[in-house]
């Protein structure tokens, strides 16, 4: 651990800023005020904000259905977020949209995706365009364990190693794609494993644990970033929610929620590792727990008063009208 | 008859065309559901949209195939075994996703039958869901039949009622070309008579779903029930309408909606589609070539605007036809002057 002080409380902040944010959005999508599908990240945490804590804002990332988490962890502005899942115009997105299509250019995140599989062919084009614009730039897809099954991703993984490119292949592997175990769709021992075949060098981790995560990815960002063409990673990790906000979840053992939540829970694990490190004080972390809470209160607030998007909206930025 | 859903009727058909023919096979993601869970006991899923449910039980792993997240390789592997015999029904979750299988489709199963001098025939259903209504954005609320509906050697059907869900299933399912079958994701909960036992309605024939005299509807899907509600007020300020559903947009029943058009002398096309290229503009201009002479308006569309489907509640709203909509422009062509 040889984080400073600051860092150590940012990577907290941002852990905890998603954690509030997705525990809110549970309570306010059973009211029925926040239209479509939303997928929770919560529970995933320490992976987004262990991958992020090492880019910054001229590097790239691609995210997934699952996104709110990949856009915090890359600095979206969180109320600009909350916005948008509620669908105002002026959201992130303008209302057009949603929680499964946050974005925001200005930080390089380059889109949630409700296509799995559709970020990590981008993730490919951001680091070529890394690669010819020479500041040492790097672009990261994340991808679920479901993702690793479509075409598209083969396909762009050998692109980027053919062409040496600075990308980072993130799989989250939280156990299921939808309702289906990952063990029954996935035919190799490991995702790794699978991956490893297409000449990229790839390693396995404990997604639960920040510090490890941090770890491994400043190792493989850094040897993207020096040219040395492209890496992966697969972290295990767990959902703590559904598939989608709705889902009943019997799918999962009976205890399998509660033992995560005990033991796989990775706010809990970097407080417990930070205190018994002597490197924050539980006041210090409380004190950040406030501030987020404060900052998801005035996010809700302000997106159940923002203005809904017009009629006249639906047909701006489609280049061309009949 | 049986009062039945919408999604009932299409899970009693395909339980039932299973249980006819041996070859019928069932495949895609989360069809069975909690594959692969060491704690639950599949099948309590069905497909996302439930239509699938009871088939695994039933008849077992080999016929109710869940799959990995994989649509090229799901359309790819139903098409080769439909040419190897058997009758694949894949589902493909949302239509948005026929992007990824769309080489399979347009490519390979469309082309086969032609191709290879008619010794081949590929007797494949691909079941999807389509359209706006859920707040699913621009990746998940597409309308794609004209994608398809433009490429020879693909059937395209799109159901409005249980009855037809059940109908046009059967048929599709018999029927020894590559069919694709669009299920509005709003009308798995509309209920409606079914008949019971062997039902089936034929390709290309068009359901006449009411009668008038001032203007000739045509919709598919979802939009057939907004032009009722739109007729239903229309009726009241003594206009009436036909109104077509072709349920096959490939092969079209061409005759009944120039028939009806010859009858009222105008045609209104509603489709949730946008407008370009699209599956009115191809009625639209059925009607201008073969009945021109018989039109007393110029032939209207009523349809979603040039541009993907928005999230918020107030721009998807905005986006799809509504029936005021058609109603406004059924009351302006009749009194065009
Ligand atoms: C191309 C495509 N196929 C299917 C879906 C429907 N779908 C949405 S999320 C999902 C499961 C994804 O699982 P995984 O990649 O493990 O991500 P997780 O949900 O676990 O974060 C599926 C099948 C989709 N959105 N896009
Ligand atoms: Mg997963």
């Amino acid at each position: 651990m040889q984080l400073a002080r600051e860092e150590l409380q940012q990577a907290y902040r941002q852990m905890k800023t998603i954690r509030e944010f997705e525990e809110r959005l549970h309570k306010e999508i059973a009211t029925g005020v926040i239209p479509g599908f939303t997928h929770l990240y919560a529970g995933q945490e320490s992976v987004a904000v262990g991958v992020c804590e090492n880019l910054t804002n001229d590097d790239y990332i691609t995210s997934t259905h699952r996104g709110h988490g990949h856009c915090i962890a890359k600095g979206c502005d969180v109320i600009g977020m909350m916005k948008e899942v509620y669908g105002k115009a002026d959201g992130l997105c303008k209302g057009k949209g949603g929680s499964m299509h946050v974005a925001d250019m200005d930080v390089g995140m380059l889109g949630a995706n409700g296509i799995v599989g559709g970020g990590p062919p981008l993730a490919t084009g951001a680091a070529l365009a890394a690669k010819l614009d020479k500041k040492g730039g790097v672009a990261v897809s994340f991808g679920g364990d479901g993702s690793c099954n479509q075409g598209p991703v083969f396909e762009a993984m050998n692109i980027a190693a053919i062409l040496k490119l600075p990308s980072v292949y993130v799989y989250e592997n939280n156990r299921y794609s939808e309702h289906t175990h990952s063990s029954y769709v996935i035919a190799s021992e490991s995702i790794a494993s699978r991956v490893e075949g297409f000449g990229i060098h790839t390693v396995k981790a404990n997604g639960f644990d920040f510090f490890e995560v941090h770890e491994v990815m400043k190792e493989l960002i850094t040897k993207a970033r020096e040219g040395n063409g492209p890496c992966a990673v697969e972290f295990e990790t767990t959902r703590f929610y559904g598939h989608f906000e709705g889902d009943p979840q019997n799918y999962r053992a009976p205890t399998e929620l509660e033992d995560d939540r005990e033991n796989n829970d990775c706010l809990k694990i970097f407080r417990s590792k930070v205190s018994e490190a002597g490197l924050l004080a539980d006041e210090d972390l409380d004190n950040i727990d406030n501030e987020v809470l404060a900052l998801i209160d005035d996010a809700v607030e302000q997106a159940q008063n923002s203005p809904a998007p017009t009629p006249d909206d639906v047909t701006t930025d489609v280049y061309v009208s009949y | 008859m049986t009062e039945t859903t919408f999604r009932e009727a299409l899970t009693d058909t395909l339980h039932q065309e299973m249980a006819r023919d041996e070859n019928v096979i069932v495949m895609g993601e989360d069809v069975v559901g909690g594959t692969g869970n060491p704690h639950v006991e599949p099948d309590f899923v069905g497909g996302v949209f439930g239509v699938t449910a009871g088939l695994y039980t039933k008849f077992g792993v080999e016929r109710c195939i869940d799959m990995p997240i994989s649509e090229a390789g799901i359309v790819g592997t139903a098409a080769g075994a439909a040419l190897a015999g058997k009758r694949p029904v894949a589902e493909i979750m949302f239509c948005d996703f026929m992007g990824l299988c769309l080489d399979q489709l347009m490519n390979q199963a469309a082309k086969f039958r032609y191709m290879f001098g008619g010794k081949a025939t590929c007797p494949m259903v691909l079941r999807t869901t389509y359209g706006a209504g859920m707040n699913a954005a621009s990746q998940h609320s597409q309308s794609l039949h004209p994608l398809v509906t433009m490429i020879p050697g693909l059937k395209v059907v799109i159901p409005s009622t249980p009855a037809d869900a059940k109908g046009l299933l059967t048929t599709a399912i018999r029927d020894d070309d590559p069919v694709i079958f669009f299920e509005h994701k709003t009308l798995y909960t509309i209920s409606g008579d079914v008949p019971d036992g062997d039902h089936t309605v034929p390709f290309g024939k068009a359901r006449i779903v009411s009668e008038g005299e001032d203007c000739t509807l045509v919709a598919t899907g979802r939009m057939v029930s907004f032009c009722e509600n739109a007729a239903q007020a229309l009726s009241e300020d003594g206009i009436s309408c036909d109104i077509i559903d072709p349920r096959t947009t490939s092969p079209l029943d061409e005759d009944a909606i120039l028939d009806s058009v010859e009858k009222t002398g105008r045609l209104v096309v509603v489709d949730e589609t946008p407008p370009r290229c699209s599956f009115a503009c191809d009625v639209a201009a059925l009607a201008a070539s073969e009945v021109f002479s018989s039109l007393k308006a110029p032939i209207k569309q009523v349809t979603a605007p040039h541009s993907p489907v928005p999230f918020a509640k107030e721009l998807e709203a905005a986006y799809v036809p509504s029936p005021a909509k058609i109603k406004d422009i059924v009351e302006q062509t009749v009194n065009y002057k």
